[in-house]
């Protein structure tokens, strides 16, 4: 089976002489259907790794692959390609002028240019589908943030992604919000979805994911099923880094 | 220009000009309530004290009030149209576009609108003739596309990084994000700034009185050298500037609560 995301050697130098790692020859395969989570301490690379898979950042070299599409080709039309990543951000990034509803019809009759009234069923279809059928004319504003997460996967859903990117989906919650975008994500999950998870929720992570990445320093140090990297990590570097979360 | 208030919104605070009623200040004698009724009252009044020379100034100088308006209100929308694309451009990628527009905005702020009326006009004028309320028109809105566009600039550098990439990474192109995510907040947030412009404009619209346009100034200079009356005409002059601007001020208070209310 050819693999959904292929990451094949990313590296990425910030500042002027490109002194700054934040990526070190990372490579990764996520096959179809596959959740990985990744965590790591903060400036791991982590976020840079997410972001360049639909290049909100650009690699200094190696290259990615979504399905036969490759990213990381500057002549390539990257914009198809984001249509089928969706992602989601730790500050929701709502649209704040337009309706929950508005926000998910936004892309399907922008980017596919589907009628209003053919996009607006579906758009309906996954309201409902993270609970919020009756939210639907509020705006960002008039929700909690639990809401506005739940209303930003189904945006990003709208596109009908391949691969649903999740950039610290929890990290801006209240501990009391955080369960109802986590069973979302879980649904997603069940449903056969290929995600990639930035996030420390282990909850999820031990429900949900077949494999557990630990960076640290722009490199990918441990890989592998939650249970193992959990309970089992071989790496002293894990060990020290799970015993300071967990 | 652009801050942050506590609620997360951006917003742009007003920096120049125009008086903005405090809208904190709820008393009856709000410094506003004075000024804007005091003028109006002296306006009524001083016919009615004296009606020679006041009652001729004022059936004299209103005339002027329409050439005013047609002057501000003309240049304030071409002036909109000019920097809507000139803070657009300031904000491009595209280095030559984003180089004119920054060109474009230095030059014009750096030269005083008198003499870019001059300048258009007579100096111009040497070469094309443009009729006086023409060439009164493209000055002021040329200069103020100026100042517009880095309104609309820093309206747009206000919205949060986020909003981009979100529209981004579902797939819109640069321009169709611009249009249908950064914009429509972008309005929102220029919409008081905006009306601040148009009291500036408006008080700067007598500087065209210099090409004889006969606007209110140009009226009561007109008045005042035929009666020598000039500390009656000019009086009036004043005051229904005052008056005007007092009353458009209060409207864009109106309008920046109203758009504060009803949230984001």
């Amino acid at each position: 089976m050819e693999a959904r995301v292929r990451i094949q050697n990313a590296s990425k130098y910030f500042g002027k002489r490109g002194e700054i790692t934040a990526l070190r020859d990372v490579s990764l395969q996520v096959m179809p259907g596959q959740v990985f989570l990744i965590i790591g301490p903060s400036g791991s690379g982590k976020s840079t790794l997410l972001r360049s898979i639909n290049r909100l950042e650009t690699l200094s070299a190696g290259s990615i692959w979504i399905d036969q599409d490759e990213v990381t080709n500057p002549h390539g039309d990257i914009r198809q390609i984001r249509e089928e990543v969706g992602m989601v951000f730790q500050s929701f990034n709502l649209f704040p002028h337009l309706t929950a509803v508005e926000n998910i019809l936004l892309a399907p009759t922008t980017v596919k240019r589907e009628p209003r009234d053919q996009a607006l069923p579906r758009a309906r279809r996954l309201l409902a589908r993270v609970g919020l059928s009756e939210k639907e004319n509020s705006y960002p504003s008039q929700l909690s943030g639990g809401q506005q997460q739940r209303v930003a996967i189904a945006r990003a859903l709208a596109m009908n992604p391949k691969v649903m990117l999740f950039d610290e989906p929890t990290s801006a919650l209240d501990p009391e919000m955080i369960k109802e975008v986590l069973d979302v994500m879980l649904d997603l999950a069940r449903d056969g979805m290929t995600m990639l998870v930035v996030s420390h929720e282990m909850g999820f992570a031990r429900a949900a994911a077949d494999s557990v990445v630990f960076m640290d320093e722009g490199q990918i140090v441990e890989i592998g099923p939650p249970e193992r990297i959990f309970d089992a990590a071989t790496e002293a570097r894990t060990q020290k880094f799970l015993k300071h979360i967990l | 220009m652009a801050e942050v208030d506590k609620t997360g919104r951006p917003q742009i605070t007003i920096s120049d000009g125009a008086l903005i009623p405090d809208r904190a200040e709820k008393s009856l004698f709000s410094a506003w309530r004075i000024s804007f009724f005091g003028a109006i009252g002296l306006l009524a009044l001083l016919p009615i004290l004296s009606p020679t020379p006041y009652l001729d100034i004022l059936r004299f100088v209103p005339d002027g009030i329409l050439s005013t308006f047609q002057v501000t209100v003309a240049s304030i929308l071409i002036a909109l149209i000019i920097g809507l694309f000139t803070g657009l451009g300031r904000v491009s990628r595209i280095t030559i576009v984003n180089r004119i527009a920054t060109i474009y905005v230095e030059v014009i702020r750096g030269i005083p609108l008198l003499v870019q009326l001059f300048y258009i006009y007579y100096a111009l004028g040497q070469f094309v003739a443009v009729p006086r309320l023409t060439a009164a028109v493209i000055a002021m809105s040329v200069c103020y596309g100026a100042y517009m566009g880095e309104i609309f600039r820093a309206g747009i550098l206000s919205i949060p990084k986020g909003q981009m990439e979100a529209a981004l990474a579902l797939g819109l192109s640069r321009g169709q994000a611009m249009r249908k995510v950064i914009l429509p907040q972008t309005l929102r947030l220029v919409l008081p700034p905006i009306g601040n412009e148009f009291i500036a404009l408006l008080k700067d619209s007598s500087l065209v009185s210099i090409l004889a346009v006969s606007d209110i100034l140009r009226r009561g200079r007109e008045y005042a050298a035929t009666t020598f009356r000039y500390f009656e005409a000019y009086t009036v002059v004043a005051l229904i500037y005052l008056v005007m601007t007092l009353f458009f001020s209060k409207l864009v208070g109106i309008m920046e609560e109203r758009l504060e209310h009803r949230g984001s």
